[in-house]
């Protein structure tokens, strides 16, 4: 609680070992978190770092292997028996309450609630409480209202005020911009130094971790697979623990632009509502080369997503057009067929796939009802299904367990493959993505970036908005700036500065 | 009661008068459908708990002579069928709205087998505080005559609208009805706090029967309700479950549903049939308006069935 003294706590594992059925998904790991550290844990997706994390949470009890805080051993049956040694968790999906204020998630998650809250006084101990804390947050507007990265600040600012002294961060920076990262990471950082907390970071971030932890644990296949010192290690050496000897999907070399290529995507005074339906979105002016990758940057909840529901054809517009080649463009399939325009949009599973279809029909979506020369068929043959989509997923190199299970059963990784697989077939004239890589593993994020860089080289227009810098420094010929709705800053990729970029996102200009 | 003719001030009098009479099982039922909605269930039978408490509240009050005591009956007979819909609906794989129809049918036919041999009797009325005595027109001292129950109704929106932000059980509730993920991550367990969630929801419902039976029409036939615990459940999700909002929404059901019989009362014959279908044309036109294509229902709990 707010108030009290905190102390950091070392936590210890054991020959963890955890099966379900036959499958075992952790593999006698032991690793080694003193008092006031900050350890990085590193792998794969699938390579047990969720199920250790959720086997000293007490989420699963661990088929064996034992816990130590402080040198003595526990047991933790439950999450409540983790929350009052002093464990907590900042997960990847938020756990706030949606429809409650900030205030309100806060006092709610606490141990002991009065029956009738005294909102006077508890607003004055979260105003003295917050004063703490580096960051300033709206603790009076609804969650749901809150932007990602406010949301993520919150999440930690709540274990924070839960008095908890030793911290699992499932890839706490997914979701913020780079300069918002620093911010966060950095005051976890002084805490730990200060001696107040005990950090485990799930991170596939090799330059935070590089920045930020102490030590770092790899698994592999539910194996530990390497551990040792950050400032001992290098970039290198980390992946080569995490992947082993696989190899990874190299980025094809940059074909040089063409200055004079044809402007495929073009987009003129474009306006349309945002979610809240108070502000709009103001695309002034904006246009995508054949063959070249246009990046648009910003802090989540500027507007990109609207931007690109809009040219999804998901949310209305108020004015303005969109350009395909120089046809009217309204998302519509038929349109959508005719030029060529393909779109990868963030959250795959929720926002291009029938979840609960099969592999093989999400596969098929865009050409099951066509025949091998793009005429209707009245006709849909299961077969061609199949084998259209077994052709896919071999190429894409999609992991299922058949044709037939429900996509929704993927892996997130392998949902992304099969979408690439279905929107990068045939011919690409117009591509739209959105954050591609959001919570992907490393052999999957080169693997679909350079997927994308293919599909540039061979001449399709790219307009490509994420959320990590990187991923656009990595990809973009062009990064484009939006704030508030609006375009507001443009840079050619070679005079491009994270620090400018960063001034433009947080809207100082 | 001699009448005093006041012309077409009768209409607006009337209606106010109907709309407090009329309004009070519907205050009762969209609360109690309130604190459930808010919990992340539906119950649809709540139309059965109504009739089924309107006829244990009458037998009850026949066999002791006390209003107070059939209430209460009620009371009881709605939270063991809100306790039992709350428990069902705890099962994998289970529909909340399957089961409140099934309870629906249920409730009403098992009321109905009850409650033959109280058709005749006749049972004592809630009482009713006259605050109309001060005129001397029988038909204002008639619409401020007004049940105990609607000023209880009343402050219990009121309090539900308070306790909602300000008790842990309000916040309980809210944080189940909008995340079960969020819920078990505090180490709540979403089915209890539904199960007693709707529990309450029901036995709100039967006191909303009791008003029936005990006080308008006051007496218990087979056709007492006239879709109340349905149009309750609609009212809810007009009034964007906000307990003040079950409030208005109920007294401008209840308003609407007496523009009919107030009519009739200042001498139009012709086509007052189609006022009695005010209220229904009222909700369609207020849920139209206030509908958004881009924008999905402001205040809906995130785990409703409906709303996911």
């Amino acid at each position: 609680m707010s108030g009290t003294h905190r102390k950091a706590i070392g936590v210890e594992t054991i020959g963890m070992t955890m099966r379900f059925g036959a499958f075992t998904a952790l593999d006698d790991v032991s690793i080694k978190v003193p008092a006031g550290s900050f350890h990085a844990l590193l792998g794969e997706n699938g390579a047990g770092k969720s199920t250790l994390v959720k086997c000293m949470m007490g989420f699963y009890h661990p088929t064996s292997g034992d816990m130590l805080v402080d040198g003595r051993q526990v047991g933790i049956a439950s999450p409540r028996d983790a929350s009052a040694l002093g464990l907590g968790m900042v997960y990847q999906h938020f756990t706030l309450v949606p429809s409650l204020t900030g205030a309100e998630n806060l006092v709610i998650s606490r141990e002991k609630v009065p029956g009738v809250i005294d909102w006077r006084k508890e607003r004055t101990a979260l105003a003295q409480f917050m004063e703490r804390m580096p960051f300033k947050l709206p603790l009076d507007v609804k969650v749901a209202e809150l932007a990602a990265g406010e949301k993520q600040k919150l999440e930690i600012i709540k274990q924070l005020y839960l008095g908890r002294n030793f911290l699992v961060l499932d890839e706490p920076t997914s979701v913020l911009t780079p300069g918002e990262a620093q911010e966060v990471l950095g005051l976890v950082r002084g805490m730990t130094k200060a001696g107040d907390l005990t950090v485990l970071m799930i991170s596939h971030k090799f330059h935070e971790v590089t920045a930020f932890a102490d030590d770092i644990t790899v698994l592999r296949k539910g194996r530990l697979t390497g551990t040792g010192k950050v400032s001992e290690l290098t970039h290198k050496a980390m992946a080569a623990m995490m992947i082993g000897d696989q190899p990874i999907a190299a980025l094809d070399s940059r074909a040089a632009p063409k200055p004079d290529a044809e402007i495929v995507l073009k987009v003129k005074a474009l306006k349309a509502p945002d979610r809240t339906g108070l502000k709009s979105i103001d695309i002034a002016d904006l246009g995508v080369r054949s063959g070249e990758i246009v990046g648009i940057a910003g802090i989540s909840g500027n507007g990109q997503k609207e931007f690109l529901e809009v040219l999804a054809g998901q949310r209305p517009r108020n004015g303005g057009e969109v350009m395909v080649r120089g046809a009217a463009y309204a998302a519509t399939r038929a349109e959508a067929r005719a030029l060529n325009v393909r779109l990868i949009p963030e959250e795959p599973l929720k926002n291009a796939c029938a979840p609960r279809m099969t592999v093989a029909e999400n596969i098929a979506f865009r050409t099951f009802d066509v025949d091998g020369k793009g005429r209707p068929v009245s006709w849909i043959s299961a077969g061609a299904i199949k084998a259209f989509s077994a052709r896919l997923v071999e190429q894409f190199k999609v992991k299922t367990a058949s044709l037939s299970s429900p996509i929704a059963s993927l892996s997130g990784g392998n949902v992304q493959r099969a979408v690439l697989a279905r929107e990068l077939t045939g011919e690409v004239d117009l591509l739209i993505v959105s954050n591609p890589c959001f919570g992907l593993d490393f052999s999957a994020v080169a693997e679909i970036r350079a997927r994308i860089m293919k599909a540039r080289n061979a001449g399709a227009a790219v307009l490509l908005m994420s959320e990590d810098l990187d991923e656009l420094l990595e990809l973009s010929d062009r990064i484009l700036v939006m704030s508030d709705g609006a375009l507001v800053y443009e840079t050619p990729i070679a005079q491009a500065s994270v620090q400018t970029i960063g001034e433009h996102m947080a809207g100082h200009h | 009661m001699e009448t005093t003719d006041i012309g077409l001030w009768g209409v607006p009098l009337a209606m106010l008068g109907g709309a407090i009479r009329v309004s009070t099982p519907f205050i009762f039922v969209s609360l109690g459908e309130a604190i459930t909605e808010r919990s992340g269930r539906i119950n649809l039978g709540l139309e059965g708990t109504l009739v089924f408490g309107a006829m244990s509240a009458y037998a009850v009050a026949v066999m002791t002579g006390s209003p107070w005591l059939g209430l209460l009956a009620a009371a009881l007979a709605g939270l063991c069928f809100g306790l039992f819909h709350g428990w069902i609906c705890k099962f994998p794989k289970v529909n909340d709205i399957a089961i409140g129809i099934a309870l629906m049918l249920f409730g009403t036919g098992l009321a109905f087998f009850f409650g033959k041999p109280f058709i005749q009797p006749s049972a004592p009325d809630l009482p009713a505080i006259p605050f109309g005595a001060w005129s001397d027109i029988p038909q204002v001292q008639a619409a401020l005559n007004v049940n105990v129950l609607f000023l209880i109704g009343a402050a219990l929106a009121v309090f539900l609208w308070w306790a909602f932000r300000n008790t842990r059980i309000g916040l309980m509730v809210r944080v189940v009805g909008d995340s079960a993920d969020a819920a078990r991550a505090m180490g709540l367990n979403p089915n209890t706090v539904r199960l007693l969630a709707t529990g309450v929801g029901g036995a709100l419902a039967g006191i909303g029967g009791a008003y029936l039976s005990l006080y308008y029409p006051g007496s218990w036939t087979e056709r007492i309700s006239s879709g109340q615990g349905l149009m309750a459940v609609a009212l809810v999700i007009f009034a964007r479950w906000n307990p003040l909002g079950c409030f208005a929404a109920a007294l401008l059901f209840g308003g609407a549903g007496a523009l009919g019989p107030a009519l009739q009362s200042v001498g139009v014959t012709e086509g007052y049939y189609l006022f009695y279908a005010a209220p229904y044309i009222l909700t369609l036109i207020i849920m139209i308006a206030t509908s958004s294509r881009s924008r999905t229902l402001a205040g809906a709990p995130g785990e409703l069935s409906i709303t996911k």
